[in-house]
């Protein structure tokens, strides 16, 4: 690294400044102009909107702080406020315990089923959050859910055992929602602890639950906080779940006020920006404190890299205990949504599984979908989008993380930043942010196809960043050096070196961003226009029409399709021997 | 041919400091010899060296070959790396894994300004690699290789080209002990074959005296002794250079005469009066230190027949095949000795302890 940097800085002194002007520095800016461009632009239309009146024919924009002061004095943000903290303080607490639990089960115990625990990793990638909820609808609404209707016939009576629209519901479907990410963080928590830090314990007479709670938890618990923060974020992030549950019954967090918002006749962009930037406050903080968290972490997490497992906790007969949670989970999670779905998508009307509906199965929902007026073109949309979204993502991010990692540039870091700076904002805000910039910013992208692409390049850039940096750390710069000492200028070992070396890492990041682009919902909806609809958009829009069965053949063929592409990334990943970032 | 003039390197550490890393280093090596920067680790030696390849830009100080110069901060010139046309061997060798051998050694024929042939490009990459025993591997995966193979295949990669200048850093260091002997011989024959000017890094004493035609013995970013290998282990001009090349005996002492013989002295030790030589003039008065190598200290049964003998009580030895050390004492002083494994006393046994005048290296102490 430090030869990079004084080759640079020497290229820089000593040639002439037409020299500057070749393809290293050419690319670089391009690279930053890019960065800057993508996110901060419609950070700064997002916080000038909340100050301003919307701009009419007839009337300029104006200053005002009116926003603030509706959105401020009036009760019913006390309330939102109030909804979203506990609906994501709730969710993320749910889906940690859930989380950690299975995490521990995994990695400390000799639990059975061991091997069906990777399917954790893919689970949240193959199911999207909106099939997720409706799914949950369908199983546990107060009419139709199938676990009342079938608790109601067991126990022969009209209670409703479980309303899924209500704050508890949320909580629950979100939670379990998130709860593989939960897994994922502790497992790498509990494997990236020295086992013989336990195992002192053990030796110094310390029992399982000493150790457990003076050892264990007390060195896991930087990643624990930073878990329960990202699972916060996340939460008070997301869309679908308030959307589908909570609007019915009444319950307004901020992701949903915003939507209300623009979608209200005339529509109020401006309260909708000033309850963007609060909710953008919010993450923000979180995500700062979270990575604050991450990079102490290391101080007690102890790598040894010897790659030791510590031995598996004999549970006894308990190990069937959490083995049947274990199945337990996996049901509520993966077997009884996707069942219920691929039941519903068999119906010509929803119906309540039972014998006689058995017989009335039928194709007819996937044959709506396929002369379905919209499909063939959100299909088409949603693949180019996600294509050319990781396609230029995965490239501008290479020359991003070239600089910030093997240059010693002034500046890299504030580029390294301004690259990771769309991970705080919430994809509707997002949304409403990048909506706000191209409507004062007129350059004809507005609904077209070019604005949602846009919007996918933002979002999911720091993705990118993150597979190119771990990708990028790992070619060992002596790799670079030699090509120098070769002869070779600074484009060809770009491309001849660092490309090949990167492929992997590249590759692997550009089907992940696929995957996420292809299902992307929260930003979309607020830039999509007649035309210009993604697959998510279109089960949106069935939801809304409450055509169930149609949107259950849809999202079945979706989550099959996802789950190939999912089973494709890890077929990739293993082959190049990348480990999930 | 290679000319390095008062050069001084900085870099800055993880804190921001600017650290000192090369002062003053000069050095000329001439056409076809091995020119090897010997030291520590942290003693500014491949800073040097990448200072002369232009993988770091210098503060100051000029460096020239063949009269070109490619660095001087009084002219304002700096060439690129990759337009100096100098062969680098890296320390992980650096074999791109993405290719395989061919391609490997292939690259710097097919970038930058050479315009060859294919043909020609074949016959190059060939010849170099018959050079180091890899033609038959030419299609090999450059991953599948073992430690040595991908030694010699960076040791290919950098004469492709036909350097001007054979840039080694610590090339033989990720070997394991057998090979890295075998690879000395392999890289001594390559470059006195093709009469390649060389400069060698290593922290390794043993690879400097078996490789060098000339060693720099660097010491906290500074040349402290420059010359043969003869010279640098039989003449150390400090006790640094003592105690690095190879591991020696230091005695404290004081010249108390000169002997009639030239540049032999009498130092007053620790052990008594000693004969001592010295290539400096020295005083009576001057203090010195007495370096001795341990295969110079002599042990035997019988008294032998040579001046500085003493008594010595053997404390303790260690037995490591092809010779014995021995840790022994004269009163408190314990010196080390390296003899003949036929010779196997038992530890207290009383022996004779002798010392050639010509090996008491006299050097004034600072």
């Amino acid at each position: 690294m430090q030869s990079a940097s004084n080759l640079t800085n020497a290229t820089l002194a000593s040639a002439g400044w037409w020299r500057r002007l070749d393809l290293k520095w050419a690319l670089i800016g391009v690279s930053v102009a890019f960065v800057v461009y993508l996110s901060v632009m419609p950070l700064i239309f997002l916080l000038w909107q909340s100050f301003f009146t919307p701009q009419t024919a007839s009337q300029a924009a104006e200053f005002t702080l009116g926003n603030y002061a509706t959105a401020y004095t009036s009760s019913d943000t006390a309330k939102l406020f109030f909804n979203s903290l506990r609906f994501a303080t709730g969710s993320a607490i749910f889906a940690f315990l859930v989380g950690t639990l299975l995490a521990w089960m995994n990695e400390r115990t000799n639990t059975p089923f061991k091997s069906l625990f990777f399917a954790l990793a893919i689970i949240p990638l193959i199911i999207p959050s909106i099939l997720f909820t409706v799914s949950w609808i369908l199983l546990g609404s107060p009419k139709i859910g199938i676990i009342n209707l079938a608790l109601q016939h067991v126990f022969d009576t009209q209670y409703v055992f479980f309303n899924i629209y209500s704050m508890w519901g949320m909580i629950w479907v979100e939670g379990l929602h998130y709860s593989p990410m939960a897994f994922l963080i502790m497992t790498a928590a509990f494997r990236s602890m020295d086992p013989s830090l336990e195992e002192s314990a053990m030796m110094s007479g310390a029992n399982i639950f000493q150790v457990a709670w003076t050892i264990t938890l007390k060195l896991t618990w930087p990643a624990i906080f930073a878990t329960l923060l990202i699972l916060f974020v996340r939460s008070i992030e997301s869309f679908e779940v308030p959307a589908l549950l909570g609007l019915p019954a009444g319950i307004q967090v901020f992701t949903s006020s915003i939507y209300q918002a623009i979608h209200k006749y005339p529509s109020q962009v401006g309260l909708a920006a000033t309850y963007g930037v609060t909710l953008l406050l919010i993450t923000t903080v979180g995500v700062y404190l979270q990575s604050r968290l991450s990079s102490q972490g290391s101080k007690y997490s102890t790598m040894t890299g010897k790659g030791f497992r510590p031995r598996a906790v004999d549970l006894g007969r308990w190990r069937y205990l959490t083995a049947a949670f274990f199945i337990a989970y996996l049901l509520l999670i993966v077997a009884l949504p996707f069942l219920v779905l691929l039941w519903s998508s068999l119906q010509k009307f929803y119906s309540v599984p039972s014998w006689d509906a058995l017989h009335n199965l039928t194709l007819a929902p996937y044959r709506f979908i396929f002369s379905y007026p919209t499909i063939a073109r959100s299909v088409w949309n949603s693949v180019l989008l996600s294509l050319s979204c990781a396609t230029v993502i995965m490239l501008v991010t290479s020359v991003i993380c070239w600089i910030t990692v093997k240059t010693k540039l002034p500046g890299r870091w504030l580029l390294d930043n301004l690259a990771s700076l769309p991970m705080v904002f919430p994809g509707i805000v997002l949304g409403l942010a990048i909506m706000i910039f191209y409507l004062y910013f007129d350059i004809g992208v507005y609904g077209t196809l070019w604005i949602i692409l846009i919007a996918y390049l933002t979002r999911f850039l720091p993705y990118g960043i993150r597979y190119n940096t771990t990708s990028m750390l790992q070619i060992h710069k002596e790799l670079e050096e030699s090509a120098a000492m070769s002869g070779a200028s600074w484009g060809h070992t770009f491309r001849r070196i660092i490309l090949p070396l990167l492929k992997p890492g590249m590759v692997a990041g550009w089907i992940y961003i696929v995957i996420v682009s292809i299902r992307e919902l929260s930003t979309s909806i607020l830039l999509y226009s007649p035309g210009t609809e993604v697959i998510s958009i279109v089960i949106w829009e069935l939801w809304e029409n409450g055509q169930y069965v149609e949107l259950s053949a849809l999202g079945v063929m979706f989550i099959l399709a996802l789950f190939c592409l999912v089973m494709l990334a890890q077929f990739v990943a293993k082959k190049y021997g990348i480990k999930e970032a | 041919m290679l000319k390095v003039e008062g050069l001084h390197t900085e870099y800055v550490d993880e804190r921001g400091h600017s650290v000192k890393a090369a002062h003053n280093v000069s050095f000329e090596v001439p056409e076809g010899k091995l020119f090897t920067l010997l030291g520590p680790s942290g003693c500014g030696k491949t800073t040097t060296l990448r200072s002369i390849a232009g993988l770091e830009k210098p503060v100051s100080g000029e460096v020239s070959v063949n009269g070109r110069v490619v660095y001087s901060s009084a002219k304002g010139i700096f060439v690129a790396p990759n337009k100096r046309n100098f062969g680098m061997v890296f320390q992980s060798y650096a074999i791109w894994p993405h290719m395989n051998v061919f391609q490997n050694a292939a690259f710097p024929l097919k970038v930058g300004s050479r315009k060859l042939g294919k043909g020609e490009v074949h016959e190059k990459v060939m010849r170099v690699l018959k050079a180091v025993g890899l033609d038959h591997l030419a299609d090999r995966e450059a991953t599948k290789l073992s430690g040595g193979q991908q030694q010699r295949l960076a040791l290919a990669r950098a004469l492709v080209m036909e350097p001007q200048l054979w840039l080694l850093d610590e090339p033989l260091s990720n070997l394991d002990a057998k090979l890295r002997e075998r690879m000395r011989f392999e890289l001594k024959r390559l470059q006195r074959d093709l009469n390649l000017t060389t400069v060698f890094v290593t922290h390794d004493q043993n690879e400097a005296l078996a490789l060098s035609h000339e060693i720099a013995v660097m010491n906290e970013g500074r040349i402290v002794q420059i010359g043969s290998p003869r010279d640098i282990y039989e003449r150390p001009h400090n006790r640094f250079v003592a105690d690095f090349v190879g591991s020696a005996n230091f005695l404290d002492a004081t010249v108390t005469a000169r002997e009639e013989q030239r540049d032999y002295f009498v130092a007053q030790t620790a052990l008594g009066p000693l004969k001592c030589y010295s290539v400096d003039p020295l005083q009576a008065g001057d203090k010195v230190v007495i370096s001795l190598r341990p295969e110079d200290v002599h042990l035997s049964a019988a008294h032998p027949n040579m001046p500085n003998v003493w008594e010595a009580v053997v404390d303790s030895k260690i037995f490591l095949g092809d010779h014995v050390e021995f840790q022994v004492k004269i009163g408190d002083v314990v010196l080390l000795s390296r003899v003949h494994p036929s010779f196997f006393p038992a530890d207290g046994t009383s022996v004779y302890l002798g010392m050639q005048p010509a090996k008491c290296l006299a050097i004034a102490a600072n």
